[in-house]
């Protein structure tokens, strides 16, 4: 079927959303660096930090195809009411439990949504999904590994893992909140929907965590923290951003 | 008094003085897996080096991202360094062999002029 300029508008929205979360929470991962808990998980947790940016990019790539700026500039110039990524990624790191939880409820929910798009009708985006299909595969598996060893390592590690994931689970639903196309983007088979995207996760989330023997809060008595794909942020994104953008803003047109 | 640094992360991380950053004690460390890495299938796994964990499952875990980070994998193997048995270098003379014992070395096969012959044969076709 023919795109009309609405299918555009959403597929935009789309991947600005999915571009900003990844850049986002790439970054705050990569804060790790240097501080991880032993030197081999420094390593990893940073490698995949590298990997979410590498995976916006290929986002911001596709924005820039259908006549959005260029990456860096879409990337180092807005301010925070113009990013589209989730309240859950732009939150600071805290400490390595919350940073752990929130690992695998986005990691698992990138998995389910880019399953989801390697069957889009818009085909440059079926191809960067099933390009990255290894890679957040090994993502997912790292969070999973960690989870559960931590759910069995102790009272200390049980109860901050449940904490985290108590605290965690409303800014994780917020991953859900919808677009302003969503029909159109069902209709015209780019991308299955939200509802449809969290309905996935928890069916995949829910079971794994009480596998490991977590309780996982009923999304009926959970506050999903909406408003961070319509440009409404904490008050945590500006300052990431400011430090994020620090050396590019000395001089946007230098040639690197 | 909390650490001042221009390293961003360290103020995030906001150590104090007192922190015992370092100090490990016997034990404390996590054993280490020796890896092996296949690079294709069908061949052998070699040794490419060791890793911290607390068990198999996050060994490979971190054996990946140490050693296959940049592609050039289809298989990895880990095995606890405590469950490989050696030999003692002050038994490195049990590898020794004698000069008159040459003809034990397979040096004196033909074979290579066999297959010269067969290239030429086949590549005049």
């Amino acid at each position: 079927m023919e795109f009309t300029e609405k299918h555009v508008e959403g597929l935009k929205e789309l991947l600005y959303k999915m571009a900003d979360d990844l850049l986002i929470i790439g970054h705050r991962n990569s804060e790790w660096t240097g501080l991880g808990p032993m030197l081999e998980e420094d390593i990893a947790f940073s490698s995949m930090a590298q990997d979410k940016i590498g995976q916006s990019l290929a986002l911001f790539e596709l924005l820039h195809e259908l006549g959005e700026s260029d990456p860096d500039t879409v990337a180092f110039t807005r301010n925070a009411p113009q990013f589209h990524c989730s309240q859950l990624v732009e939150l600071p790191i805290g400490e390595y439990d919350f940073s752990m939880v929130r690992h695998f409820f986005f990691d698992h929910a990138e998995a389910i949504r880019f399953e989801m798009l390697s069957e889009t009708v818009f085909e440059p985006l079926a191809m960067v999904a099933r390009k990255f299909k290894g890679e957040i595969k090994y993502h997912t598996m790292h969070a999973d590994i960690f989870m559960k060893r931590l759910a069995a390592g102790g009272e200390e590690s049980f109860s901050r893992m449940q904490n985290s994931i108590n605290e965690t689970f409303g800014l994780a639903l917020g991953m859900f909140e919808p677009g302003n196309f969503e029909a159109e983007l069902i209709e015209a088979g780019i991308f299955g929907g939200e509802a449809e995207l969290q309905q996935r996760w928890l069916d995949k989330v829910v079971p794994l965590l009480e596998s490991f023997g977590y309780i996982v809060p009923k999304v009926e008595n959970t506050e999903a923290a909406f408003g961070g794909r319509h440009g409404i942020h904490t008050p945590h994104l500006q300052p990431l951003l400011d430090e994020m953008t620090e050396v590019f803003s000395i001089d946007p047109g230098a040639d690197w | 008094m909390i650490v001042k640094s221009l390293d961003p992360r360290i103020e995030r991380a906001a150590l104090d003085d007192e922190s015992k950053i370092g100090e490990l004690n016997v034990h404390e460390h996590f054993e280490t897996y020796e890896v092996f890495q296949q690079v294709k299938r069908g061949t052998h796994h070699q040794h490419v080096g060791n890793v911290h964990a607390p068990n198999a499952e996050m060994a490979i875990l971190f054996a990946k991202e140490q050693y296959c980070r940049r592609g050039a994998a289809v298989n990895l193997w880990v095995v606890a360094t405590s469950n490989v048995f050696v030999t003692e270098y002050v038994d490195a003379d049990i590898f020794e062999t004698t000069e008159d014992k040459l003809y034990r070395d397979p040096n004196s096969y033909k074979v290579m002029d066999r297959i010269n012959a067969f290239k030429a044969r086949t590549s005049k076709v």
